[in-house]
């Protein structure tokens, strides 16, 4: 018989056609999980998607009037690299209320806040570098960091934002090794995913340290107006005054995602670099697009809309957490965000969050489990039993109802997992006796699963 | 022909499924064919009955394309269909409903239990756990009963991985089955028109389990085909897989894979009534082996959807 080795098959014709930075980033499961959440009978809360509903139709109409009006040859041509200068003016004045002063010459014009992460990455990043991210962090990034064979470091936050003093032991580490992380990624204000956000001190630390270790950071701010409670911090950007800090920002959350409009600001020789970069990934930012923020920024006010729509998700985001007090196990927590568009909840340890969403999926709700958000081996065993919830992208009555599911499937595993571990004759005989002692039987249960990991 | 290629759906392998059926309408209609693509959803039937095909190829993995419920409401419809009836669509989707039916009629395949999640629930299946154990011996696996792709598959070492591999397999369905876990190699073998095709091994690079990512992501895993086995046991691989086919009732193809241990008999692991036809999938590189190209085997997939005698559900 012909034996034929898989070398010689189709398959693998195009597999050894492959980089290595491609089989970097892998498919998963979740991936295809999350494919059959936008359904119209799931409630999803797992997208991280701005509300666009509420967006004054007939303003967005005169700016498109307007636009098509008056840069019709403009916005049809190629514009150059860096961006337009009229949007790098108007992305001055939004830092400017964050109390920045960017020099629009420092600026570069992305495809999205997600371009921006990717051109840092790209020209800082040789394999095999160590980069410094927080645990959690934001999913959508890794994707970048592992193209660019970054080696990622994580560093622990909790509800003051990254651990300051792990991220100095863990560089005194690095440095005994011989090794300089190439740059520091955060996102200090309504994390994603955590929703928490970094102290006073620990932002003016973390800042310290950069100078002091010549560090750069990458401040990465797409929320930072979305406040909805509590007083606005600096940034790092402020504080720092712009020696280590590179700023990254997006139109996406202060006016639309769609436009994929968003920028970085920083020292002239990275923004030179990153601009040359950006010209090999795509020469330029949509023409229309910027265009249509100039159009825009020229028919309203942009905090209007900032306004109205932190109006929409403060209500949404107390909905979710009146939801979760109700709906949610007793030894569930969950962070309490003054802003942004996420809370993360951190469940019983039991209980593994991707195969929770498959059950949850089975009721029509959806959500992001933790996993995703940790760079460890796979699978890593850090956020196994975490979610990210959105409250920013449904309305207050479908947000409780999606909390009551998620809560059912939690509840329906708890039980299960009682049922096994025998600990429901505990629960049982204790309930009646002291009801109180229930949760002390729950911690015993709890040892057990640890005894077998 | 005018053939309606129903894929995606809301399964868990819904993503899958799309790349097995854009791949199956693009090869059909490379063979002349007029081929309409179908996203499987509420408006299924309205859509077939603008579509008016001949016939309909059933693109789809998992709960609702796999386990019948599909066929059942084209046998309705009146749409011939290709592949497994409703009846072996649905006792093949169900691992532990095989291996009852394979063990009665002397087909190898691992030991195991099978229980619903009611039966923890309320009759105290937990209870009984110690004597499943010692009955089946550790290492074990525990898998949903009706769930593709390895999803929500899991080992456990000792008794205290049980419950986690039990919460995990719960999670997929309200079945599951505990099977004795048999070390070997990793074989399935196609059946074509009640013919065996060559069998295919993957080996996963690294030495991992076949599970949904060295599936479906390619380089992940490496396909032998034919697999490197002595010609007697190519044989017996062949005749247990013809044999289990036949026993399931199932019509014009599936695929059988098995655990082939060092010594002794290949083992049954479960059938596959669609299988999947990416670009990774094993039934397309056994076709390939025994020189089926790929427009070929979709040609020779579709026509089972007119070999089978119309009968009405009972």
């Amino acid at each position: 018989m012909d034996r034929k080795r898989s070398s010689k098959h189709d398959l693998e014709r195009y597999a050894r056609l492959f980089a290595e930075r491609s089989e970097k980033v892998k498919t998963s499961a979740m991936r295809d999980m999350m494919s059959i959440t936008d359904r119209p009978e799931v409630i999803s809360l797992a997208s991280g998607m701005p509300d666009t509903k509420s967006f004054p139709k007939d303003l967005l109409e005169s700016v498109f009037v307007d636009m098509a009006r008056h840069h019709s040859a403009e916005l049809l041509q190629y514009t150059p690299t860096e961006g337009i200068t009229p949007v790098k003016a108007r992305i001055a004045e939004v830092m400017a209320a964050e109390n920045i002063k960017a020099d629009v010459d420092n600026i570069l014009v992305t495809t999205g806040g997600q371009q921006a992460i990717d051109l840092i990455t790209r020209v800082l990043v040789n394999p095999g570098d160590t980069i410094i991210t927080e645990a959690p962090t934001y999913p959508g990034a890794v994707p970048s960091f592992l193209s660019f064979q970054a080696e990622a470091v994580q560093i622990d936050i909790d509800d003051a934002g990254i651990r300051v003093d792990l991220l100095e032991q863990e560089l005194d580490r690095l440095a005994a090794e011989g090794v300089t992380p190439k740059f520091i990624y955060t996102v200090p204000t309504f994390q994603n995913p955590a929703g928490v956000t970094m102290s006073l001190e620990r932002r003016k630390r973390l800042v310290e340290i950069a100078s002091e270790r010549e560090l750069l950071v990458l401040e990465d701010n797409p929320y930072g107006m979305l406040r909805y409670s509590g007083e606005p911090l600096p940034t790092l950007r402020e504080l720092d005054g712009g020696n280590f800090v590179i700023y990254l920002g997006t139109f996406s959350k202060i006016f639309a995602p769609g436009l994929r409009m968003g920028w970085i600001e920083g020292p002239s020789p990275v923004i030179e670099k990153c601009n040359i970069a950006k010209a090999a990934a795509d020469l330029n930012s949509s023409g229309p697009a910027q265009y249509l923020i100039e159009s825009y920024f020229e028919q309203a006010d942009w905090r209007d809309w900032v306004k109205t729509a932190n109006g929409i998700y403060k209500s949404r985001r107390d909905a979710m957490l009146t939801a979760l007090e109700r709906y949610f196990p007793a030894e569930a927590s969950w962070t309490k965000p003054e802003g942004g568009l996420f809370i993360w909840a951190t469940l019983p340890e039991q209980i593994d969050t991707t195969d929770l969403l498959t059950k949850a999926l089975r009721s029509n709700v959806a959500f992001v489990p933790g996993a995703g958000a940790f760079l460890g081996s796979t699978p890593d065993p850090r956020g196994r039993n975490t979610m990210r919830l959105n409250f920013s992208g449904v309305p207050e009555d479908r947000i409780t109802e999606g909390i009551r599911r998620i809560g059912e499937v939690i509840e329906e595993q708890l039980e299960l997992w009682r049922t096994m571990t025998g600990e429901h004759r505990t629960v049982k005989t204790d309930a009646v006796a002291a009801p109180e002692e229930s949760s002390v039987s729950w911690l015993a249960g709890r040892k057990m699963k640890r005894q077998a990991g | 022909m005018k053939v309606a290629v129903l894929k995606g759906g809301a399964s868990m392998e819904r993503q899958v499924s799309l790349r097995s059926g854009a791949r199956i309408a693009e090869a059909l209609r490379a063979g002349g064919h007029e081929v309409v693509e179908i996203d499987v959803d509420q408006s299924l039937v309205l859509n077939l009955r603008e579509a008016a095909p001949d016939a309909a190829f059933i693109a789809l993995h998992g709960r609702g394309g796999e386990d019948g419920t599909v066929q059942e409401l084209l046998e309705i419809v009146g749409i011939p269909y290709t592949g497994c009836g409703v009846l072996s669509s649905a006792w093949t989707m169900d691992k532990s409903l095989t291996k009852s039916l394979l063990q009665k009629h002397g087909v190898p395949t691992p030991r195991f239990v099978a229980f619903g999640e009611s039966a923890f629930k309320s009759l105290g299946a937990s209870d009984a756990l110690d004597q499943i154990e010692s009955l089946l011996g550790f290492p074990v696996v525990v898998k949903p009963a009706r769930q593709g792709s390895a999803l929500g598959v899991n080992f456990a070492a000792d008794h205290s991985e049980m419950p986690p591999a039990i919460l995990s397999a719960f999670s997929y369905d309200d079945k599951l089955l505990i099977e004795q876990f048999v070390k070997g190699r990793e074989v399935a073998v196609s059946v074509l028109d009640g013919e065996a095709l060559p069998a295919v091994e993957a080996i996963v690079r690294g030495g991992d389990f076949y599970d949904f990512e060295s599936r479906y992501e390619i380089g992940k895993t490496d396909y032998v085909c034919p697999a490197e086995i002595d010609d007697a046991v190519a044989k017996r691989l062949s005749a247990i897989a013809v044999e289990t086919f036949t026993l399931l009732g199932c019509h014009g193809f599936a695929r059988v894979d098995f655990m082939l241990p060092e010594n002794g008999e290949p083992q049954v692991l479960e059938v596959n009534s669609i299988p999947g036809l990416t670009q990774t999938s094993l039934m397309p590189m056994a076709a390939e082996a025994a020189g089926i190209s790929f427009e070929q085997l979709a040609e020779r997939l579709l026509a089972t959807a007119q070999s089978r005698q119309a009968y009405p559900i009972g």
